[in-house]
């Protein structure tokens, strides 16, 4: 009897604890969120997509750097996804069993996880001290080299998911596996590798470590991508650590631009995905 | 439908691209000490206004500043620790002192506000040597019979990066306390035994309002920008004097110029019965004979503008402009020094 | 029956080639840029390596003036920072994924899941500043003084919680890397537990065991690959984050017994000091710490993903 009671005992007190571990999570994203919605809204002013950032002690906005923010993400997937894509493809299409290809999968993998301060670093020591100067350029690198890993492995993976009937239909009727890849595979996995493209826009648009040594930072409105260019993260990094009541308030305003834009961009990706795998599952 | 699309595209194109033409573009860029940053940026926010060239200055601090320069990746550096003239020398720099100001220990203790409480080096280098680590200490007490101080434990904040105002702070407490100097000395960077790190002035002036109990060290502006609860000292005459325009002018009042060599000198601890003890000027590196010519020109065009009509602005935020003499030796070192084929680049009066 | 035109075909297989060696040709580079990242680190590594030798690692001064740089510090702090991280994050998110899976109600439970995912989407600046400004705060004023009252003086343990509350420091940055890395850790989890079938939890239920018993006894061990996987997933990703920790770590180039002292760690050390790094012996420390972190982390995350891969290929084969 005794015996039970402890085992029911325990059961209660581990599943307790369980609940309380997910209400944890649950409370600090709340109060995450919380924060930055009070914070951020009372840094939001008419200002803020229409004037430059200021000097300490002005009002002003966050213009020039939601836009160096936005043409260095938009660079850094034109260069990126393109080679995800393809080395993706390759994986799927080409490299099933190679050797080559269990590698690149791993490096990818390693990649994936990196440490994206070291992509900064290299980015420094074969862009920046070659050209002689920060730019925005090569701000743009470091970010295509992190959205690559997330291209190569969704891109993959949807790849993967098409069913074989469908390849096979295509080699039938003579085509080769680009035209197969071309006409059937890209088509069918299309809100796969766009879920992908929106995971990798989110994951960039929130780096501030690489873009540290690579775009530094203007306090001017910029167009040029030959020379250091505003970005939200490294603006907010800047804000934040100073005593200046307006740019924290502007610090907390871009900090909210971000993370609704992330998490808008996030969901959207797991909506798509959500209606992919309804697709699937209803056997079109 | 894809027409449609493209015609959106295009639409937003040529929009960027009327947006991005009819904006100016930064032409001189800057980087380094954050010590006279608030009067650059709004410096160069005036001056943009009325000339449209834009001045784009990294506070990064000193040291950065010093490695941006020597990178070649900005047009000048800035820095308050003045390097020697041999360093000068090797790396074919000239320097100049652009402005003046103090560094001003602030705290944030509960009840105590600007201008209360009253120390002098030998007890701050004890505090940041560890010796001394709460505010109701009786050393502390001594110097402030009258202020209530609490029982709250010393968080004292320093620099964390490579930097002039650590330069001046960091001199002014070795002059001060024997044990300091033979245990930290003095330098743009120093091991400092406890504390916090802060980057900038601005992450020190940061750190010491959200740190209850906390100590740092910033120049007057960031103290007077954000209301910060700053200290009296006592200087070298032992007299009390508090930070302001008039108590760095003192100090700098002593200084003869014409026989530093490139314009090192150093002015803490001066005598004086007014002088601020923790006085110093911030200086601009420029190569002598720059890659870029234009650029050092328009950055010319702009020390010359800001030594003339931005002395008033300078005067708000309690710095000290240079006096007319020495901008006059200034512009004589521009036209015996920098130069671009032979020719100086600086062809104004 | 219609005749392939030949010169049809050959232009089709041109393009097959073509397409083929570009796809290859970018799978490579995925390669190369590894390379080329650990390449370009030695390479910049390599004068303060040289210069120090072992002591680079095994010593704590760090002192631009007199160009003496030891990499103790900052591994020491990433090394803690992530213990305390993995020590409280692991079993939060084992919680989280025992919820999840075997509590939660059906119709909570997509809700719940999404909301721990986007925890990881939020960019770690964010927690960085919301813990400079909203958690240290906290911990100086009510947290920390406790733990200095009441653990400052216990056996063993008193010494990890002495020195004065700064708010910011190295359990701070410990508190934040855990939230951080929580939806890591827990989806992972989660996910392992969904793959393991309903029939051996039948079979444990029908023994007349509870939950807990089902779980500690029969889900666990099946996914002991997948959890250990997910676990240094996690731990990969708190060696190397940088943002988060730049903002609570305090930047003392100090080793200290105390968990309320403030330290710095590898990476928040390269981002607070690269760009002004005056002095090639500097810059070469820097980068040599870099070298360390990709050494750290690489290793830690290639034998999470080697783990993974076996739990998915058991998977596949349909244990």
């Amino acid at each position: 009897m005794n015996r039970r009671l402890f085992r029911k005992v325990k059961n209660g007190v581990f599943l307790l604890l369980s609940m309380i571990a997910t209400m944890i999570g649950l409370a600090c994203l709340a109060a995450i969120l919380w924060t930055l919605i009070s914070h951020g809204f009372a840094g939001m002013s008419s200002h803020l997509f229409t004037q430059m950032t200021p000097p300490p002690g002005s009002q002003g906005g966050l213009l020039n750097a939601i836009y160096g923010s936005a043409v260095m993400t938009l660079l850094g997937i034109l260069i990126g996804s393109p080679i995800g894509v393809l080395a993706g493809t390759y994986l799927a299409e080409y490299g099933r069993n190679s050797k080559l290809s269990t590698a690149i999968r791993f490096i990818n993998d390693v990649l994936l996880s990196a440490p994206s301060i070291i992509i900064g670093l290299f980015v420094y020591e074969i862009v920046v001290v070659r050209m002689g100067h920060f730019s925005a350029i090569a701000g743009a690198l470091a970010l295509a080299i992190l959205a690559i890993p997330v291209t190569l492995r969704t891109t993959e993976d949807m790849l993967n998911l098409v069913p074989i009937g469908m390849k096979d239909s295509s080699a039938a009727l003579g085509a080769y596996p680009w035209r197969t890849t071309l006409s059937v595979l890209y088509p069918a996995a299309r809100s796969g590798i766009v879920t992908g493209l929106l995971l990798a826009i989110a994951r960039i648009s929130g780096e501030t470590a690489p873009l540290l040594f690579t775009a530094l930072n203007n306090q001017f409105w910029s167009t040029n991508l030959n020379a250091p260019m505003a970005n939200l993260p490294v603006v907010i990094f800047q804000f934040a650590l100073s005593p200046y009541k307006e740019w924290q308030d502007l610090a907390w305003a871009g900090a909210l631009i971000i993370t609704v834009t992330i998490l808008v961009l996030s969901i959207s990706a797991r909506v798509l995905l959500a209606m992919l795998q309804n697709e699937r599952g209803s056997g079109r | 439908m894809q027409i449609n699309k493209a015609k959106k595209w295009l639409l937003i194109g040529a929009a960027a691209l009327g947006f991005s033409l009819s904006a100016a573009a930064a032409d001189i860029s800057g980087a380094g000490a954050t010590f006279p940053y608030p009067i650059y940026a709004k410096w160069a926010d005036a001056y943009k206004t009325l000339t449209g060239v834009g001045l784009n200055y990294q506070s990064i601090g000193s040291g950065g500043g010093i490695k941006q320069i020597k990178a070649k990746t900005v047009t000048f550096g800035a820095s308050d620790m003045p390097l020697k003239p041999d360093d000068l020398k090797t790396a074919g720099l000239v320097q100049f002192p652009m402005i003046i100001g103090g560094v001003v220990p602030v705290v944030h203790v509960k009840g105590i506000q600007a201008g209360q409480l009253h120390l002098d080096g030998a007890t701050i280098a004890s505090i940041y040597l560890g010796d001394i680590t709460a505010w109701n200490d009786p050393k502390i007490k001594s110097l402030n019979p009258k202020l209530m101080l609490p029982d709250t434990a010393i968080a004292p904040v320093y620099r964390s990066d490579g930097s002039g105002t650590n330069f001046l702070f960091s001199d002014y407490l070795s002059k001060s306390s024997p044990k300091f100097l033979s245990t930290i000395g003095a330098n743009s960077s120093v091991q400092w035994p406890v504390g916090i790190g802060a980057k900038g002035n601005e992450g020190v002036a940061n750190m010491t309002t959200q740190t209850d109990g906390a100590i740092g060290y910033v120049e007057y502006a960031y103290a007077k920008q954000n209301k910060m609860a700053f200290s009296l000292l006592t200087n070298k005459a032992g007299g009390t004097v508090a930070p302001s325009a008039e108590s760095f002018q003192a100090a700098a009042a002593n200084a003869d110029w014409s026989k530093a060599d490139s314009y090192y000198l150093i002015l803490t601890d001066q005598g004086g019965a007014k002088s601020w003890p923790i006085t110093g000027a911030s200086f601009i590196l420029v190569y002598k004979q720059p890659d870029d010519a234009a650029a050092v020109g328009e950055a010319l065009k702009f020390f010359a503008w800001a030594y003339k009509d931005g002395a008033t602005m300078a005067a708000e935020l309690d710095y000290v402009p240079l006096p007319a003499s020495l901008i006059a030796q200034v512009k004589k070192t521009w036209t015996a020094e920098i130069t671009s084929g032979g020719h100086p680049i600086w062809s104004g009066k | 029956m219609a005749i392939i035109d030949p010169r049809h075909a050959a232009k089709q297989l041109i393009y097959e080639r073509i397409f083929r060696s570009a796809t290859l040709s970018a799978a490579v580079l995925v390669l190369l840029i590894l390379g080329g990242v650990a390449v370009s680190l030695v390479r910049g590594a390599w004068p303060a390596l040289s210069h120090f030798g072992f002591s680079f690692v095994s010593r704590e001064i760090w002192n631009p003036v007199t160009d003496q740089f030891g990499a103790l510090a900052p591994i020491y702090g990433t090394v803690v920072t992530s213990a305390i991280a993995m020590l409280l994050a692991v079993p939060a998110g084992f919680g989280i994924a025992l919820f999840l899976t075997e509590m939660c109600p059906p119709l909570l439970k997509r809700p719940i899941g999404v909301a721990v995912e986007l925890l990881a989407a939020v960019p770690s600046i964010i927690f960085g500043i919301w813990g400079l400004f909203v958690l240290a705060p906290v911990l100086q004023r009510h947290v920390q003084p406790w733990l200095i009252a009441h653990l400052g003086h216990a056996p063993f343990i008193g010494g990890l919680f002495k020195g004065p509350p700064y708010g910011i420091g190295i359990l701070t940055a410990g508190v934040v890397l855990a939230i951080m890395v929580l939806p890591f850790i827990a989806a992972t989890m989660r996910d392992v537990f969904d793959t393991v079938p309903p029939m051996l939890k039948e079979s444990g239920y029908g023994l007349g065991a509870t939950t807990w018993e089902v779980i500690w006894n029969v889900v666990v061990p099946h996914s002991r690959v997948g959890i250990v996987g997910g676990i240094m997933l996690g731990l990969g990703r708190a060696l190397g984050e940088t943002m988060a920790v730049t903002f609570v770590i305090g930047n003392a180039h100090r080793i200290s017994s105390s968990l309320l002292a403030p330290g710095t760690t590898i990476s928040s050390a390269i981002a607070n000091e690269f760009t002004e790094a005056v002095g090639d012996l500097y810059t070469s420390s820097l980068i040599a710490l870099g070298l360390l972190l990709f050494f750290i982390t690489f290793t830690v995350i290639a034998a999470a993903q080697a783990m993974l891969r076996r739990l998915e290929r058991r998977g596949a084969a349909g244990l």
